[in-house]
């Protein structure tokens, strides 16, 4: 036995297991149907139906558009840094999926007399792991755009990339203030402190703190009305421009993924993760009340979802100086004083 | 330099007021908006299965016609191609054999006749140059095909079924159009 | 060797192997993503060590934001090997003369250093802990890391003079 996994008995070892493929699959099939969902709302928004040929209601459409990209030829462009080139789709692609290891779906369930956290890992670090994961999502950008050898591709590239780091820090100050209140960098932690009785959620402490860390989501999924990066009438797509087949396939897979992901956090953070209101969790049997919780969680995840894709109809694109000013004359100073208060208020009380 | 109307209006472009500066007001206005299309009835009509009620004066592609007793009524007399402003329409004549009465109308007939459709403007300027009743603009439209060549549409693909040994074929192809023309 | 052991031997060789390719890879590009893979490397370390808030900073600020700049710079540029100017001889001299310089001063440190009374502790020391630093940081250091703090505002008003001068 190491000492690195001492703790761990293989049946632990087995549980996660299990609940990573779980998760991993769950959030890839969501982001399959958050494709069709896309495609529904659009077309509801704008008086049309949308895709209603395959299946009932169309509903095995994300199955066929999947098989499409599959079959499609894979195409490399001669002049392109071909090991960069498939390395940008797959880091965008893991990126995408890790971040969902610290998210708690649910409290504790029952299997043959174990109790399962459903959480993959309740790290210290917390929510500042999401932060190094998203980091490190601008390289599936930068990496793809500039390994295809294409001008659009490589501006788009480069927009993406200060996109996201700007807003990053503008996202880190508004987090700093809900830090502050709950006193913990857990995920789990912090909705447990929003379940507690005379506790209301986070969203009532940090309206503006949610405000910011909305809008910041927006932009680090690179959704409208900040899709500069792939900003489909300026920039032919943007840095995903030479990519077909799967690999783009993965591209925007990944950001359907990265929709569902941050749709979890902003629900986990503010909004109670898989607290159902009015519901009292513990007088329930435990299975019960995770069956509960999970279906609470996935509500507001939905919810948050269906915000990213009703905006997304609503709101025409940003223009770059717009978007940059935006983020740090707007959001960084406006998350800074919400700290501030924040800060003092807590202060204030504790005396 | 002097308006030439009055109706001229000149923008104001006053200073954004503090709720049109933070944004999100009217943000939330739009997303109102959107938010009542969503639930609003859908101008979408299912093609294959739901279809447009056509308008009396549509005009689709061609058919060539028969009489009652399914006899063509082209006389090939051309003055369809002498109208036709594309020049989409060819036509060569012949004279009706004895014993070809039950086919053809008149003594002579169109032994080979024409239209492309890719040239065709559906105009119906034919239609009207018909002394005959022969030629008409059906309901019919957005025929599709793999070449170029298909689309050069000769009698086969013209003629309109029998009537007496395909009533329905002949009824559908004339449709509503027809009918309201004779009445 | 167990798992620890393994883990630990892998990363340094990872890190000192990509350390390599960043200096002498010859695309520009490739360097600094070797420069990433570095970083990933001794993050890992100090997983190792338990010190986690070290290791995801360490991810956030270097490889998440400095190293995105560094590309930006490198791909604006475009920089590869074919435009890259032919270094003279004498500096080729002088770097390796300076780095040596360096190694030696390094090593001549770390031989005289006390190291064998510090063990580090794997997987159970507490010190990286975000509780833990925060306090050292807050209480028993709180002086030189506002100073420091002040440090980098200076450095970003410098940066915003600069920007804002043409």
């Amino acid at each position: 036995m190491n000492p690195l996994l001492l703790a761990i008995d293989t049946e632990t070892v087995i549980a996660k297991l299990v609940l990573i493929v779980i998760v991993i699959s769950a959030s890839l099939v969501i982001a399959m149907y958050e494709t069709y969902a896309e495609r529904k709302v659009a077309a509801f928004i704008q008086d049309r139906i949308g895709p209603n040929r395959a299946g009932p209601f169309g509903i095995l459409q994300p199955l066929a558009d999947g098989l499409k990209l599959f079959m499609k030829e894979e195409i490399i462009p001669a002049t392109s840094n071909k090991f960069l080139f498939i390395l940008g789709p797959c880091l965008a692609m893991l990126t995408a999926m890790m971040t969902s290891a610290i998210i708690p779906w649910g409290n504790k369930i029952e299997v043959f007399g174990r109790t399962v956290d459903l959480q993959i890992a309740d790290v210290n670090i917390g929510i500042l792991y999401v932060f190094g994961v998203v980091s490190m999502g601008v390289y599936g950008i930068m990496i793809g755009g500039w390994a295809s050898n294409n001008k659009f591709s490589l501006l788009a590239a480069i927009r993406g990339a200060s996109q996201i780091i700007s807003y990053e820090l503008a996202m880190g100050l508004s987090l700093i203030a809900l830090l502050m209140l709950t006193g913990s960098l857990s995920l789990r932690t912090i909705v447990m402190q929003q379940m507690e009785p005379g506790h209301f959620w986070n969203i009532v402490y940090q309206p503006l703190g949610f405000l910011i860390f909305l809008v910041c989501a927006f932009a680090e999924c690179n959704r409208t009305p900040f899709d500069l990066s792939e900003a489909e009438n300026e920039l032919n797509f943007g840095y995903h421009q030479e990519y077909s087949s799967m690999k783009l396939g993965f591209y925007l897979f990944a950001e359907y993924v990265n929709m569902f992901i941050s749709s979890a956090i902003m629900a986990t953070l503010f909004f109670g993760g898989y607290d159902m209101p009015f519901v009292n969790e513990a007088a329930l049997s435990p299975n019960v009340a995770a069956a509960v919780g999970i279906a609470a969680l996935m509500a507001k995840i939905i919810f948050f979802i269906f915000l990213f894709m009703w905006v997304r109809w609503t709101i025409p694109r940003f223009r770059y100086d717009q978007l940059m000013n935006l983020g740090w004359r707007g959001l960084i100073p406006l998350a800074l004083a919400n700290m501030l208060i924040t800060g003092a208020v807590i202060l204030w009380l504790h005396k | 330099m002097e308006a030439l109307t009055n109706r001229v209006k000149v923008m104001e472009r006053k200073p954004m007021t503090f709720v049109e500066k933070i944004y999100l007001w009217n943000i939330m206005k739009g997303m109102m908006i959107t938010l009542k299309h969503f639930f609003k009835k859908k101008a979408t009509i299912k093609y294959p299965e739901q279809k447009r009620p056509f308008s009396p004066v549509w005009r689709g592609l061609q058919i060539l016609n028969r009489d009652e007793e399914g006899r063509e009524r082209c006389t090939a007399c051309g003055l369809c191609a002498v109208a036709c402003p594309a020049e989409a329409i060819t036509m060569e004549a012949a004279e009706r054999e004895p014993g070809e009465e039950n086919l053809y109308r008149e003594e002579k007939y169109a032994a080979k006749y024409e239209i492309n459709m890719l040239r065709c403007i559906f105009c119906g300027l034919c239609e009207e140059a018909c002394p005959k009743d022969a030629i008409y603009l059906s309901e019919t439209f957005t025929p599709s095909n793999y070449t170029r060549e298909s689309f050069i549409y000769n009698k086969s693909d013209l003629l309109i079924p029998d009537p007496k040994t395909d009533p329905q074929g002949f009824a559908k192809a004339r449709g509503n159009r027809a009918k309201k023309e004779e009445v | 060797m167990n798992a620890t052991q393994g883990l630990f031997w892998f990363l340094s060789a990872l890190a000192i192997g990509s350390a390599l390719m960043v200096v002498t890879s010859k695309n520009l590009v490739y360097s600094v993503l070797y420069l990433i893979v570095t970083f990933f490397a001794i993050s890992g370390h100090y997983i190792l060590l338990n010190a986690q808030f070290l290791a995801i900073v360490n991810l956030i600020v270097y490889a998440g934001a400095i190293m995105v700049l560094f590309l930006f710079v490198i791909m604006l540029m475009n920089l590869n090997t074919e435009t890259e100017a032919q270094r003279k001889r004498w500096l080729k001299f002088a770097g390796a003369i300076a780095g040596g310089c360096l190694l030696l001063v390094m090593v001549a440190t770390l031989k005289r250093a006390d190291y064998k009374s510090y063990t580090a502790q794997t997987s159970q020391g507490d010190i990286g802990l975000i509780n833990n630093l925060g306090m050292a940081l807050f209480k028993e250091y709180v002086v030189p890391f506002e100073i420091s703090s002040i440090l980098f505002l200076s450095a970003m008003v410098g940066a915003v003079v600069i920007g804002k001068r043409d």
